[in-house]
Order: C-alpha cells, then sequence, then structure tokens
C-alpha cells in the first residue's frame, strides 16, 4: 500500500439556494481554492475525479460543463461518479495506489434546489414496485426511525438532542447553513414533519461545493507540513429492496469500518454523513463510537447536506483538524441511497 | 437572474422479466406472490436472485392477502405525486407468509389508527392493468366485511 | 461475455418459473408503464444570463479568457482549457463561417420544422467556439463548409432571452472562408470532413 494523504480541502459556503450561479461558476472558486492552497495548477494533478447527479439540478451531462472549470485541456485523465464525492475519493485513491500516478483532484458539487430534491430522489428507487409509489426520502428515513423507536433503540427526546448538539456545533463553522443554539426540550414542542421525524431531524436541502487534493507519499510531505494520512478506506452496499434489510443497524457500515480500521487505534473526532438524528445513532453504533464525545464538530449533514458532496465534506474536516494538529486520528464516513444504504468509512492520521 | 420552469419526462415502459411480471400479474388478478429463497424465507415483492446466495430464485408462491405493518412513518401533508390526497401512513407491510415486508401506503384516517403491528389488506384499483398502483393502497382489516367475518367464526 | 459468467439464463433459455396455481393460465404481465415527471426552475447563471440578456437587445455577447484570449459564445462562465471564469463581454458580428452542418430528414418530437432543414456549426468573426443554429434560405443540398452565414432575427418587438430570437442563419453571399479555422481542429481532433474531401490550406503553414 502506497501512503496516500488528504493535503488540502476547501468547500463553498453551504447555502439553501445559489440562484445567481450555474454548477460550474459556483465550483470553480473551491477548485482554485483547493489547488491554490497548496501552490498547485492543474497541470500538476495526475488524475481527476468528480461526483455529482443530472438529476438533482435536471442539467443533463453537467459534469462535462463543470469539468471545464479545472482546465481539462489538454485532455487530462478524468473520471465521474454519480455518487457523493467521497467515493469519487475511492476511486482517486485506487488509482493512486496502481502507482502510476501521485496527485489527484477530487471535487463535487450540486444544486438541489432547482427541484424538488425528496421527490427528484426517488428515482433511485427500484423503479418497478418502489419508485411508481414516490415515497419521498423523509418519509423512508421515518419508516427507519420508527423502526429504531419500536426496538427501543432511541427515543425522540434523544434525537433532539443530536439536533440540538449538530446546529450548536456549527456555530464555529463559518460554512454551515443551520447554525443555532436551542435546547433539546424545546424541539421536540414543534410539530412532526413526517412522524415520528420533526424539522429539526432532518438535514436542511443545500446547494454546495467542495473539493480535495489526494497525494502520495514525498509528494504530500513536500506540499504540507502535516498531511493528513488515509490509513484505511472503505466502502460497503445493502441491497436495494427496503425490506430485506434492518433498518435498525446499518450492517454495511460495520463492515466497512473494520476493513477501515477503525478501532486499530484511538479517535480523537469523527464526522460522520446523518442526514437524519436518528441515523447518527445507528453510525455511532456500527462504528464502536456510541459514547464518543467529539463527533461531528463541523455541526454535519445536520447543519448542512450538499448532496454528493456532504460525504467528501465529513473526510475534508477531519483531515483539516488533523492537518491542524487538533487531533491526531479520526474518523470520516459517507453515505448514499435511501436509509443509509451504501456507506464508506476513512480512517485519518497524521504522523507524529 | 434569469430563470424558466423546466420539465422532464420519463415516459419508460420497462420490461418486466418473468420474475417481476409474475408479481405485476398477480396484482392485476388482486393476488399477491413472493420468491421462496434459498433458505426457505419468502421474499415479497418476488426478487429474481437470493439476496444471500445470488443464485436464482423460481419458485413464485402466494401470499397474503392479510398483512400486518413492521414499521410506519405518518404524512400530515400528502404530496401531489403520492398515492393517497389525504393524511395518511407509510408502512413497510409484511403479507401473511412473507418473510420481508415491502413498501405500501396505508389508508388510516388518522394518525392514531397506525400502530407497529397493524393488520392491513389490500385496497384494490378498480381498473388494473399489472403495475404497482393497482394495489392502491392497504387499509385496517378491521374496516373490511372479510375480517367481520372472520371474526365471528 | 465468457464462459466462466455465463448462468443459465443468460445462454438464452429464459428461467423456468413456477407460478402458483392463482396465476396459471393467466395472461402473463410483460412490462409496466412507468411514466415520471420532475419539475425544476431552472437558473441560467451569471454568464448565460449575461449572453441571453444580450440577444434581447439583438447582441452576441461572448465573453474572452483572461488567460488565453479565446472568445466563448455562448459563454458557460468558464474556459475549458485554463480553467478560469470568462468575465470580459465582447459584442461580435452576427456573421460567420459554418465549419459543420447536417442534414436532418427526420422528424423529431417537438419540431416544427419543414423537412429536409441543415443544422450547422457556426463559427461567428472573431470567436473561437461555434454555436449550433439552423441555415435557411439555401436549399439543404447546397450548404457547405466554409459557408459564409449570417443571422436573421426575429422583428425587434418579438425579441427575447432566448436563442430562439435568432431565427436563423442564411448565407451572405459572400465567397466561401475555405481557411476558416475549425475550432479544436488545431489539436487534430476538429470536426473533419471538408466537401469533396479537399481540406483547406493552412494559412499558417504549421500544425
Amino acid at each position: 500500500m502506497r501512503d496516500v494523504a488528504v493535503i488540502s480541502f476547501a468547500q463553498a459556503k453551504n447555502q439553501r439556494r445559489v440562484a445567481d450561479l450555474n454548477e460550474v461558476e459556483m465550483l470553480m472558486p473551491v477548485t482554485g481554492q483547493v489547488l491554490d492552497q497548496v501552490g498547485m495548477t492543474i497541470d500538476d494533478i495526475g488524475f481527476t475525479c468528480s461526483g455529482s447527479s443530472d438529476y438533482l439540478a435536471g442539467v443533463g451531462f453537467s459534469f462535462v460543463s463543470t469539468l471545464d472549470g479545472v482546465g481539462p485541456w489538454p485532455p487530462i485523465q478524468e473520471s465521474h461518479v454519480e455518487m457523493d464525492g467521497a467515493f469519487a475519493l475511492y476511486e482517486a485513491w485506487v488509482k493512486i495506489q496502481l502507482g502510476e500516478i501521485d496527485t489527484a483532484l477530487v471535487y463535487c458539487y450540486s444544486k438541489s434546489s432547482p427541484g424538488d430534491l425528496p421527490m427528484v430522489l426517488t428515482r433511485q428507487l427500484d423503479p418497478y414496485t418502489v419508485a411508481p409509489l414516490w415515497p419521498d426520502t423523509v418519509s423512508l428515513a421515518a419508516l427507519q426511525a420508527r423502526a429504531l423507536i419500536d426496538a427501543g433503540r432511541t427515543t425522540e427526546p434523544e434525537m433532539a438532542e443530536v439536533a440540538a448538539r449538530s446546529r450548536r456545533s456549527a456555530l464555529d463553522n463559518p460554512n454551515a447553513q443551520l447554525a443555532w443554539d436551542r435546547p433539546a426540550g424545546d424541539l421536540l414542542t414543534e410539530d412532526y414533519h413526517v412522524a415520528p421525524l420533526r424539522k429539526h431531524d432532518c438535514a436542511p436541502i443545500t446547494d454546495g461545493a467542495a473539493a480535495v487534493v489526494l497525494a502520495a507519499g514525498d509528494a504530500a510531505r513536500r506540499r504540507v507540513e502535516r498531511p493528513a494520512w488515509i490509513r484505511g478506506i472503505d466502502h460497503r452496499i445493502e441491497p436495494m429492496a427496503l425490506g430485506l434489510r434492518d433498518l435498525t443497524v446499518s450492517a454495511s457500515t460495520r463492515l466497512a469500518g473494520e476493513k477501515a480500521g477503525v478501532a486499530d487505534g484511538p479517535v480523537d473526532v469523527a464526522e460522520l454523513h446523518a442526514p437524519f438524528t436518528h441515523q447518527e445513532l445507528i453510525l455511532r453504533e456500527a462504528l464502536g463510537l456510541v459514547d464518543h464525545q467529539n463527533v461531528n464538530p463541523s455541526g454535519g449533514a445536520l447543519s448542512a447536506n450538499p448532496m454528493l458532496a456532504a460525504g467528501l465534506i465529513r473526510i475534508g474536516e477531519v483531515a483539516t483538524r488533523i492537518s491542524s494538529g487538533e487531533a491526531d486520528r479520526g474518523v470520516a464516513h459517507a453515505t448514499s441511497g435511501p436509509c443509509l444504504q451504501q456507506n464508506l468509512v476513512c480512517v485519518l492520521e497524521g504522523e507524529s | 437572474m434569469l430563470t424558466a420552469p423546466l420539465i422532464i419526462e420519463y415516459p419508460f415502459k420497462r420490461t418486466t422479466g418473468p420474475v417481476i411480471g409474475a408479481f405485476m400479474t398477480g396484482l392485476r388478478e388482486r393476488i399477491l406472490v413472493g420468491s421462496r429463497a434459498a433458505d426457505g424465507r419468502v421474499i415479497v415483492p418476488p426478487a429474481e436472485f437470493d439476496p444471500v446466495t445470488g443464485e436464482d430464485l423460481t419458485e413464485i408462491v402466494e401470499v397474503g392477502p392479510g398483512a400486518e405493518v413492521t414499521t410506519w412513518a405518518w404524512v400530515t401533508e400528502p404530496h401531489a405525486k403520492h398515492p393517497l390526497d389525504r393524511p395518511f401512513a407509510w408502512a413497510l407491510i409484511k403479507p401473511d407468509g412473507a418473510d420481508t415486508p415491502m413498501l405500501g401506503a396505508v389508508d388510516a384516517g388518522s394518525i392514531d389508527a397506525v400502530h407497529t403491528g397493524l393488520r392491513v389488506v389490500p385496497r384494490w384499483a378498480d381498473e388494473r392493468e399489472g403495475r404497482i398502483e393497482d394495489l392502491a393502497c392497504w387499509v385496517p382489516e378491521r374496516t373490511t366485511p372479510a375480517n367481520v367475518e372472520y371474526k365471528r367464526s | 461475455m465468457t464462459a466462466a459468467a455465463s448462468t443459465p439464463h443468460s445462454e438464452g433459455a429464459p428461467l423456468a418459473i413456477t407460478l402458483p396455481a392463482s396465476l396459471q393460465g393467466v395472461e402473463l404481465v410483460r412490462s409496466v408503464r412507468t411514466p415520471a415527471q420532475l419539475d425544476y426552475q431552472f437558473t441560467a447563471g451569471a454568464a448565460t444570463s449575461r449572453f441571453l440578456r444580450g440577444i434581447a437587445q439583438k447582441k452576441i455577447l461572448g465573453e474572452r479568457c483572461p488567460v488565453c484570449g479565446k472568445v466563448y459564445v455562448p459563454p458557460r462562465g468558464a474556459c475549458p482549457r485554463d480553467g478560469v471564469p470568462t468575465s470580459e463581454q465582447v459584442e461580435l458580428p452576427h456573421v460567420g463561417t459554418v465549419t459543420s452542418f447536417c442534414v436532418v430528414n427526420v422528424a423529431f418530437y417537438g419540431s416544427s420544422m419543414e423537412l429536409p432543414y441543415t443544422s450547422a456549426n457556426i463559427l461567428l468573426d472573431g470567436s473561437h467556439l461555434s454555436l449550433m443554429h439552423l441555415i435557411q434560405e439555401i436549399p439543404a443540398d447546397q450548404v457547405r463548409i466554409g459557408m459564409r452565414v449570417e443571422a436573421v432575427w426575429v422583428p425587434d418587438d418579438e425579441l427575447k432571452p432566448t436563442l430562439e430570437s435568432i431565427k436563423w442563419f442564411r448565407p451572405t453571399g459572400e465567397p466561401d472562408d475555405v481557411n476558416v479555422d475549425i475550432p479544436g481542429e488545431d489539436h487534430g481532433t476538429g470536426l473533419g470532413s471538408w466537401v469533396g474531401g479537399v481540406a483547406p490550406i493552412d494559412p499558417r503553414g504549421t500544425h
């Protein structure tokens, strides 16, 4: 295995609606910043991999347009996934492991605001027996939350605590979209959105973008003082049919966490991609972080959830804390699909 | 900033294959079916492949129509695209004889009428052509004449 | 497919399905209709909005890359060569050269065009990206690469921020520009086929 590190991370300020820019205009400052921070240009990059989905804004082949924003001429080596940027990072990491390149640019973006996001996301469901019913994302998450409550493994007050803590942490995150300080008890007085979920249990709808630069060995050490080394990374998927899964646990996260080596050392910080409060509890259990005191210090996806980017942002938030010396070892998680269907776990470490 | 409405239509007609085809045929005939997995479990809707071993599943068996809610969520303000235009419950619903639940909408009237374990039966669409919408929604079993007879017997 | 990857039903035989008694003898469903519609509020972005506002004033506004100097029309906000924003607007003439074309002989949904018609890539003078539009006022079989064309606009009171404000392009009657610089051709990925198979003489003498 080659040592590969996150050496730069940038994200756009997360917003409910970026109305005045198209996707490449929204992305370009982010890809520009992530390279500038480490004194690189696209000519220094061996491989570029992006994550986006045309369904979100209804713009066909938007990833081809956004590629313009990195200056892809003469033709660069590149690839694209219709997945969160964290999965694009995985592809770039594999590419670097192959040994032919030492550096990679990973970026991702989404504008969810032009469409009806919870309904757009129904298009990822089984097209014969589920998608024609248009079960929105919030409703599916509510089914999962109910199952967890029925199993005696969480309560609405506990979920409200997750909401309150996340938005309070987000007060320190200048890129957060939702940040406030309200006691959990107050939140429970609000009406249900889709019972048993209240609005505060759900991530906001966000337009945003994020980017990371990966570098191997000396290419990383040469450019930054303290690279955030990827010590383990793995992703796993569960069946498409919700009825085939036990929604109260995340078997795929547990396995990915084991393969990535989460338990092989102390965890100073964890950023878990949980778009709904109860999902943080499921993920904590799957990763052995039930009582951990430093989960989602950025505010997590509950404070800003740009589709296709919120997972890569988790990796970036952990890497930033390692590079700054605030943490020595951290865990980042990204999810995709309904009710935590697919999960990626990444363990990052600084050199002592 | 210039903006304009944009409508994207997907006018798809999808080939079912024999397994999903059997499920859709069943809906048209007001019959629920699943497939028997390698370990004997019955999966609904039926699956082409065993979810654990990956082997072909070929035995289609009848299940239901009675069924049980295994988890649910209450929609106060239905979306125009939702199956019902009044408050309803989404639920995972396990038909009798099946080992896995399927997604459906339950027309229960009020949130107080729904609970995990609730017994439900299908309400079939008047006009059926072999698609998931043939199963218009599910309703609590107690409101159906069939169940009244069952309790009397 | 390799032999190792083949499964019983991939060899052509359909899966032998056992049906319950209640479904035996009924006609089996083979396909389902799954129509779906998604509604969006599309936003044009900054560069495209600038371009379309220009069109509503009967102006064609390209944007220049501050690094390589190329002018893109319609602008998307980024130079695909240098990866930087294009912010300098350049008003372009309404005259250009056909760099490629095709003759459409089949009707498609949503089109009201009379067949056959010609759709062409047109490089406006002073720009470095061809835009796609219709060629009219000349028989389809006489359209050729290198032909000089000009925009034909809708009446002034019908101008709107849409490319449909240009009805089509028509021949100017000028001599053909056989040396038109086809975008991308300098990189060896150009559009290629010249009428009669005769390539133009490269005025720069190099490639």
